[in-house]
Parts: C-alpha cells; sequence; structure tokens
C-alpha cells in the first residue's frame, strides 16, 4: 500500500498481535475459575507503574470508579492511558499519575474543561499527548479485539488530529482511496464496570454498551467491577446479554454504586452536587488535593467510601422499582 | 409579529431546530443539539431520530440528557447499541445530520475544539475531538453552533480538530473524507450562514432578528461572503416558546 501521510507521533502502546495471541493462549485461563476479590487486591495483582490502562465509560455513565480510586490510592506511577476521560482521568492527573496520554475527549461535559488535566499538560508533567477520535480509540480497541494490527476508516483524513496522531494515510489497493490505518490498541490492563456478572467474569450490561465490548477483547488483563454478582444461572438464563465472557477477566470484584459520583442505567443517577462540588475543588490544586484526601487517600475502600457518601443520599440516588 | 421577549438561547435552540427535517437522522451532542432535536419531535419532526455516540438511537427526548452516554439518550429509543456501530453507521452514510461546535471557526468551516496556542506548549488545553471529528468526517451535512465573536472566527485556527472544507474546493475529496460532505450551516447568536457551492467560503445567509450586516462583519475575523439578498430569521414564535419552555427543558437546565 502506497503511504500518503503520516501522523507525526511514534505509538505509546505498539501492537504486537502474535505476542497478543500467545498471551491469550497462555495466560488466560479457560477453566471456569472463581474471580472474585476485593478491588485492593486486583488493582494490587495487574497494575503497575507504567501500565498502559483504559477505562471504559461515558462521561460519567457506568465509570469504574471505585477501582480508579484504588489506583489512586495505591500511588501507581508513570501510567499511560487512553482517554475517553472524564472524573477519572481528572483526579489520575490531579494525584501526578499520568504521563502518556492517547488523548480523544477528555473534559467535564456541561461543566466544561477538565482542570488538573489541564494543568497537568500545560506544565508539561504529561509528557506526552497523542490525538485521536473517539471512533478511533473504539475502533483501535476494535482491531486488536479482531486480532488484527489496524482498522482501514474515513475519519480523521486532512486534519491535524490526523497530523497529531499516529495514524498512517493510505492508498487503499482496491479502490485508490485515501484511507486513514488505525493501529490495534492492545492495553496492559482493562478497567469496566458492569450491570451483572457472576464470580467466573460472564459479564452483562444493561442499555448502551459504549465500548465495553470492543474494550475488552484488547485487554491483556480485564479488572470487572460490577453492581451485583449474580448466580452462575442468572447469566445462563440470558446467554445472549453476556457481552464480556469470563475467559476475557482477570478479577471480579463487587461495588455496588461503583460508578458513583456517576450513573448506572436503570440503577441510579449521578450525584449532581458531589460532581459540582469536584468540578469546583478542581479548578485548585491545593483544593483538589483536600478532595482526595478526604473521597480517597482516607478511606480503607469502596465501603467506606459508601459509607461516607451515605445511605440518605444513595437512597436517593437509586431509582425505585418501577424502573 | 411575535411579541414575547426571549433569550439568546432560546433564539438559537429555535433556529437549529428548524433545520431538523421530519424523518431524517441527526447525530446530536449535549446541550443546544439536543433542545432543539426535542423541539423538533415536538413540533414539526414527530419521527425525527436522534442518533448518540454512545449508542442510543431513536430517543423520545423526554427528558433532557445531561451527557451524551446517559439514560435518556435511548428513552423509549428503537435501538441501544454501542460506539462502534453508531460510528460505522455513519460511515456507511446513514447519519444526515450532525451537529457541532468548536472554540474556534475559519471560513472553510473548519473547526478546533483542541488546543489554544501551540499543541506542544498549549495556552489552553481544550477537551479535544471526542466524536467531533467522526462527525464531521462521515455525516452528510453538519450544522455548527456557535457564539459569534472575532476572537472564535478567525482566518488561522490554531488547530484544525474536525474538518469542514479544509483549503477549500476539492479539499475534503483530496484528503480522502466521503465525497459529497461537509458544513451545512453555521448557526450563531447573530446570523445563519451558509457555505458558497462552489469556493466553499463561508456566506452570510441570514441575519437574526435586529442584528445589521455591519454587526455580523464586525464580528468575524475573516471576509464574509454577502449576497445581494440576505433573509431575516424570524424570531421564536409563540408556539416554540411554549414548546420549549413548557415542555422540552421545564427544570430550566439549559434556558
Amino acid at each position: 500500500m502506497e503511504l500518503v501521510a503520516e501522523g507525526r507521533e511514534t505509538l505509546i502502546q505498539p501492537p504486537d498481535l502474535n505476542e497478543f495471541r500467545r498471551w491469550n493462549r497462555t495466560q488466560k485461563p479457560k477453566a471456569l475459575i472463581d474471580k472474585r476479590m476485593g478491588e485492593y487486591d486486583a488493582i494490587h495483582k495487574f497494575v503497575y507503574d507504567g501500565a498502559y490502562i483504559g477505562t471504559e465509560l461515558y462521561g460519567t455513565v457506568r465509570a469504574p470508579m471505585s477501582l480508579c480510586r484504588e489506583i489512586i490510592r495505591q500511588g501507581f506511577k508513570d501510567l499511560r492511558v487512553a482517554g475517553q476521560g472524564v472524573y477519572e482521568l481528572d483526579m489520575m492527573a490531579a494525584a501526578g499519575q499520568l504521563k502518556e496520554i492517547d488523548w480523544t475527549y477528555i473534559g467535564l461535559e456541561v461543566y466544561g474543561l477538565s482542570a488538573s488535566l489541564r494543568r497537568a499538560v500545560e506544565s508539561g508533567q504529561v509528557t506526552k499527548v497523542v490525538e485521536w477520535s473517539n471512533a478511533a480509540i473504539s475502533w483501535r480497541f476494535k482491531a486488536a479485539a479482531m486480532g488484527v494490527p489496524f482498522l482501514p476508516t474515513r475519519v480523521m483524513l486532512g486534519t491535524d488530529t490526523f497530523n497529531y496522531s499516529s495514524a498512517k494515510a493510505v492508498k487503499c489497493p482496491f479502490t485508490g482511496h485515501t484511507l486513514c490505518l488505525l493501529p490495534a490498541l492492545i492495553l496492559d490492563v482493562g478497567l469496566i464496570h458492569v450491570s451483572r456478572c457472576d464470580k467466573y467474569g460472564n459479564s452483562q450490561v444493561d442499555g448502551i454498551s459504549g465500548f465495553a465490548a470492543e474494550m475488552a477483547r484488547a485487554s491483556k488483563r480485564l479488572i470487572i467491577s460490577t453492581e451485583e454478582i449474580v448466580d452462575e444461572e442468572v447469566i445462563r438464563e440470558k446467554p445472549e446479554n453476556t457481552i464480556i465472557p469470563y475467559y476475557l477477566v482477570d478479577a471480579v470484584v463487587e461495588a455496588p454504586f461503583g460508578s458513583h459520583p456517576g450513573e448506572m442505567t436503570y440503577k441510579y443517577e449521578r450525584d449532581e452536587a458531589h460532581i459540582k462540588s469536584y468540578y469546583q475543588d478542581s479548578r485548585d490544586p491545593e483544593k483538589v488535593k483536600t478532595y482526595l484526601e478526604k473521597w480517597v487517600y482516607n478511606l480503607k475502600d469502596h465501603q467506606e467510601y459508601l459509607e461516607q457518601v451515605g445511605d440518605a443520599t444513595l437512597s436517593e440516588l437509586a431509582f425505585g422499582e418501577e424502573k | 409579529m411575535n411579541k414575547t421577549a426571549y433569550n439568546a438561547n432560546e433564539l438559537l435552540i429555535c433556529i437549529a431546530s428548524r433545520l431538523m427535517a421530519d424523518n431524517s437522522t441527526c447525530f446530536i451532542g449535549t446541550g443546544i443539539p439536543m433542545l432543539s432535536a426535542s423541539l423538533a419531535q415536538k413540533r414539526h419532526a414527530p419521527n425525527l431520530i436522534s442518533v448518540f455516540e454512545f449508542g442510543g438511537m431513536g430517543a423520545q427526548l423526554e427528558k433532557l440528557p445531561l451527557a451524551v452516554g446517559d439514560m435518556r439518550t435511548f428513552n423509549r429509543g428503537l435501538a441501544a447499541a454501542g460506539i462502534c456501530d453508531i460510528m460505522e453507521t455513519a460511515q456507511r452514510g446513514f447519519i444526515e445530520y450532525g451537529f457541532l461546535g468548536g472554540a474556534q471557526i475559519d471560513m472553510y468551516g473548519n473547526l478546533n475544539s483542541t488546543v489554544i496556542g501551540e499543541h506542544d506548549h498549549p495556552k489552553v488545553r481544550l477537551p479535544g475531538s471526542g466524536g467531533a471529528n467522526d462527525v464531521g468526517s462521515t455525516c452528510w451535512q453538519t450544522i455548527i453552533i456557535m457564539q459569534h465573536d472575532k476572537r472564535r472566527f478567525i482566518p488561522q485556527i490554531d488547530f484544525v480538530t474536525t474538518p469542514g472544507y479544509l483549503d477549500g474546493p476539492g479539499g475534503r475529496e483530496r484528503a480522502g473524507l466521503p465525497p459529497n460532505t461537509g458544513p451545512y450551516r453555521v448557526v450563531t447568536n447573530l446570523a445563519t450562514m451558509g457555505f458558497d457551492p462552489e469556493s466553499k467560503w463561508m456566506t452570510l445567509l441570514a441575519l437574526n432578528p435586529g442584528v445589521t450586516v455591519d454587526r455580523v462583519k464586525e464580528n468575524t475575523g475573516f471576509e464574509l461572503i454577502i449576497p445581494d439578498t440576505v433573509k431575516e430569521n424570524d424570531p421564536p414564535s409563540n408556539e416554540e416558546l411554549r414548546i420549549l419552555r413548557e415542555d422540552v427543558d421545564k427544570e430550566k437546565f439549559y434556558i
């Protein structure tokens, strides 16, 4: 294929599909193994300094917040991330954990810019920012999920988003048209919050599914947090709802309200007051530290976090039975 | 003539809403496009199919979504898919309209939502493309909603996040983008603009009530094409305002 143009950045995480196949054969047991563990153990076991991690979410929806708070609590350094990020990446930036970012959208939606991340980028604490679009990053996961090194697409062409990426444009060998090739993105660790799963990791997501299916298949290690752990029979009754089969999963962490302060489809709405107060704190580097002390470092685990949020707030956020 | 007072957001919402045709697919984000789509559904386009990037399709926009992935984006919807399916649907040519915003725009409708200043030493790091580049690349016609002033409407934007007509006629095709796509309208607090079919240069089409051609020129950092006849946008009608205030945004999140 004739190369037409290329983005200026080297890949933060170059894909090795043969190594990925070998990994999937040797490091991902096909036996049904009970993978339940606490969030401390799950994060301690699979995340490491310099790891390339991915969080699957859409804005504040179905965000693996309890797992992200645990990553901050354990203080890993030099993380490389793909975002699509909202509060979780802003908090990691405030905690000084991020080094390189494959960037699609990082902001606080209706509340505007992501202040901690903005400081981390403008100050040079984040040393590398590579641009992509949302479709691009999802298709990069899809390429990895398909087990191929790239996907040809029709986005990003002709723009600075392309120029500041690691994509390449080529002439299509069949049609002669110019295409944007997106390299597969294989994560060291993927974090996904789901509606329900069994102890083996068979996971179901209610409502829209974002990029959960693709990212799960693009992760060397996959940590699932779940609103509830259900009996295997519940999964077997409706297997068509299982978008993440067990063999992709390395750890299952039970985390009711795990997306708090974000929301969870059919379960609870987002905690607008909490989000607003985080947004205000995040604009001041000292205040955001105080927030992290109060809501992350001073708490042992997600259980203590929920106790601090309080039953009154949680039951107000929860949808009634009729939903 | 409608005597009811209205605010700037209400005007933008109504003008954008009138561009949404019934029985069409419309890729929308949070904020004004959502309100416009909801107003259109309740007024002239009951079968307007809203498409949200994280998978919501064909929602009945009874309550306003606060985020592009929240439950309201597939409320009583036709399908709840994922982002790949939605983006691939746009890439296959199924999505007619796409809504976009940005911090800067040039005369060819190219948009910046990535960075002010140099990319590597930014003055302001903005949220980035998100789905904007995808919408601007693959939807048939994009409608851009922006505040109209000289800092935003400039001849040389700092970063081309999302493609308009790139460097002018044929620019999109040369880059490999799907043919016959590109910016259709720019809706601002001052006026509605289109793009000259030959030169792809931004062209004034209609003034908002009370706005003069000179005021639009003063607030645009590049030369606009000003045709001999410039229409005037109708102010929001009583019906539009009633639906908007009593139904679309009764919680007053946006208006």
